[in-house]
């Protein structure tokens, strides 16, 4: 591995280790803040491309300032807090909801050489930190006294800690075959930093051998950020916006803000630990240029398919919601990281460890489509809707 | 290994680096944006009535039920992912667990753990705690 780019060299003075730190940072927040703008703006082009709409088309060329408009005005709307909420939970709910995933992004690798700093228990991290988020929306469901934010705050936090449990043991089974691969390697430890495991995936990406492991993630991943149709907590109709309805403007905006970087940070985690982030599939070397490229676009891939859930997926309900992930995602998690620790340790080849994790894949598909035919009634789907029938005047006057 | 350590200081940098970027925001909004606060705009939201009770409202049991279960299994992953980034390693040490019959025991000690916190799940999933309707709770 080449040496990280070390800034201080790079502007040719010598600068202490936490300047370099906070200048990564500072370019961090720009990047932050345009890729929310800019996935806001996507995420309404596709979906309406989806449902054979425009989109938005009225500021600048083809609507592509809509974000930036929406966020001036957000920024001048009148900041409203009720009376009776809880001024300090209220108020500090904000920082406790943007702060942890903020402090995401410091493991993440973008290419080889730049990230923000090389944590040696990055993997772990990154979880741990996300976990943080839960505090911050249980303070703003708490907070706003407010019937609809406490349900809300309520069941978001009971559906990112259920959905936490196959997600950190997907990681885990990730940090297993990384391990052994270090092992092979002759290196001691390193299985939990992201940028060894990004390296150790120069010839096979980790989704060829844990495809169980990578669906259950980005399952995970949907669910931790309240996206469709996991977006229960925040749903319109359900709880009026959940556990942010009381907010307004540029506070209200920090949610989002929060939300949008979370599902980026979430799709780069992915794309890093399971798609092979900077490295050019199958082995072919990839000058250092292009890894920028290729992370990004590995991240998009599974951005542009995540908006395609939203609009391919009705809402699930609550209980389905829970007992998804409690009787079906936690039980096959569980037996991917026991078939991978037995396998590795009985020495099995890796393309055992790939088998095993797509026939569970294929049972955990079937499964479900098994289980949603038995509560649709087995045989008696009706794929054709009824047709109505037009009444006559002779039917109604007759009473038939 | 000082430059691990290190590398965990810009993880504080960060904190009042990502409150700096909510505070800035609060504070432009506060010089950009109108305030003319009523005593109806300072209501609770309750699709447009006038609030009805007690919004801090009673929260279900079965949320705290689910919290415990998450502990438990959250308690399991924690000690999880050391042995998983560690377990090839010991049992290739040789000597440091067993000659060759035991020397996969570090692998069925997990096997073990991890089981008996399946049968907890089970237990839980017979009672009924994790039906989501309060009903069918036994």
């Amino acid at each position: 591995m080449p040496d990280a780019i070390v800034l201080s060299e790079f502007a040719g003075i010598g600068m202490p280790d936490w300047v370099d730190a906070l200048i990564r940072l500072v370019f961090i927040v720009a990047l932050m803040t345009l890729n929310t703008l800019a996935l806001i703006y996507l995420e309404r082009k596709v979906l309406a491309r989806f449902q054979a709409r425009v989109g938005p088309t009225r500021t600048g060329p083809v609507g592509i300032l809509q974000s930036a408009a929406d966020a001036l005005k957000l920024l001048t709307k009148e900041d409203v807090r009720p009376h009776s909420a809880d001024r300090w939970v209220f108020e500090l709910a904000v920082f406790f909801v943007f702060v942890p995933v903020f402090l995401m992004f410091i493991p993440i690798p973008f290419t080889e050489t730049w990230f923000i700093r090389d944590l040696e228990l990055g993997f772990l991290y990154v979880f741990a930190v996300l976990g943080l988020n839960i505090v911050g929306v249980i303070m703003a469901g708490w907070g706003s006294d407010n019937k609809y934010a406490l349900l809300g705050g309520i069941r978001a936090a009971a559906q990112a800690i259920s959905y936490e449990l196959p997600m950190l043991l997907a990681a885990a089974g990730v940090v297993m075959i990384a391990a052994g691969h270090l092992l092979d390697a002759g290196l001691v430890g390193g299985a939990l930093n992201l940028n060894t495991i990004v390296d150790q995936q120069r010839t096979t990406p980790y989704i060829l051998l844990q495809p169980l492991g990578f669906v259950i993630f980005m399952i995970g991943a949907l669910a931790e950020m309240h996206r469709p149709p996991f977006d229960m907590p925040v749903a319109e109709s359900e709880v009026v916006g959940g556990y942010f309805v009381e907010y307004s403007g540029i506070r209200w905006s920090m949610f989002f803000l929060a939300e949008y970087t979370g599902l980026f940070l979430m799709v780069m985690l992915g794309s890093t630990v399971f798609l092979g982030g900077w490295n050019f599939p199958f082995g072919a070397d990839a000058g250092l240029g292009w890894q920028i490229v290729l992370t990004l676009a590995k991240a998009s891939a599974m951005i542009f398919v995540l908006f395609w859930l939203r609009a391919m997926f009705p809402r699930l309900r609550i209980d389905q919601l829970m007992a998804f992930s409690w009787k079906v995602l936690l039980p096959f998690a569980l037996l991917q990281v026991l078939a991978n620790g037995i396998i590795l340790a009985y020495g099995g080849p890796d393309w055992v460890v790939g088998l095993v994790s797509l026939a569970l894949l294929v049972s955990l598909v079937a499964l479900i489509y098994v289980l949603v035919r038995a509560k649709a009634g087995g045989d008696s789907i009706h794929l054709e809707p009824a047709r109505p029938r037009l009444v006559t005047s002779t039917e109604v006057a007759s009473g038939d | 290994m000082e430059q691990l350590i290190e590398n965990y200081g810009a993880v504080l940098l960060a904190v009042p680096v990502g409150a700096f970027l909510v505070l800035n925001a609060i504070i432009a909004t506060k010089v950009l944006a109108p305030r003319r606060s009523t005593r109806l705009k300072g209501q609770v939201y309750e699709c447009g009535m006038l609030p009805i009770g007690r919004n801090w409202a009673q929260v279900h049991v079965r949320y705290y039920i689910f919290a415990i279960l998450f502990l438990v299994f959250d308690v399991e992953i924690v000690f999880l992912f050391p042995w998983a980034a560690s377990f090839l390693g010991l049992m290739d040490s040789g000597g440091a667990v067993g000659p060759a019959p035991f020397d996969k025991v570090i692998l069925w000690q997990m096997v073990l753990f991890i089981l008996t916190l399946v049968v907890g799940l089970a237990y839980a999933w017979r009672k009924g705690v994790l039906e989501w309707s309060s009903e069918r709770v036994r």
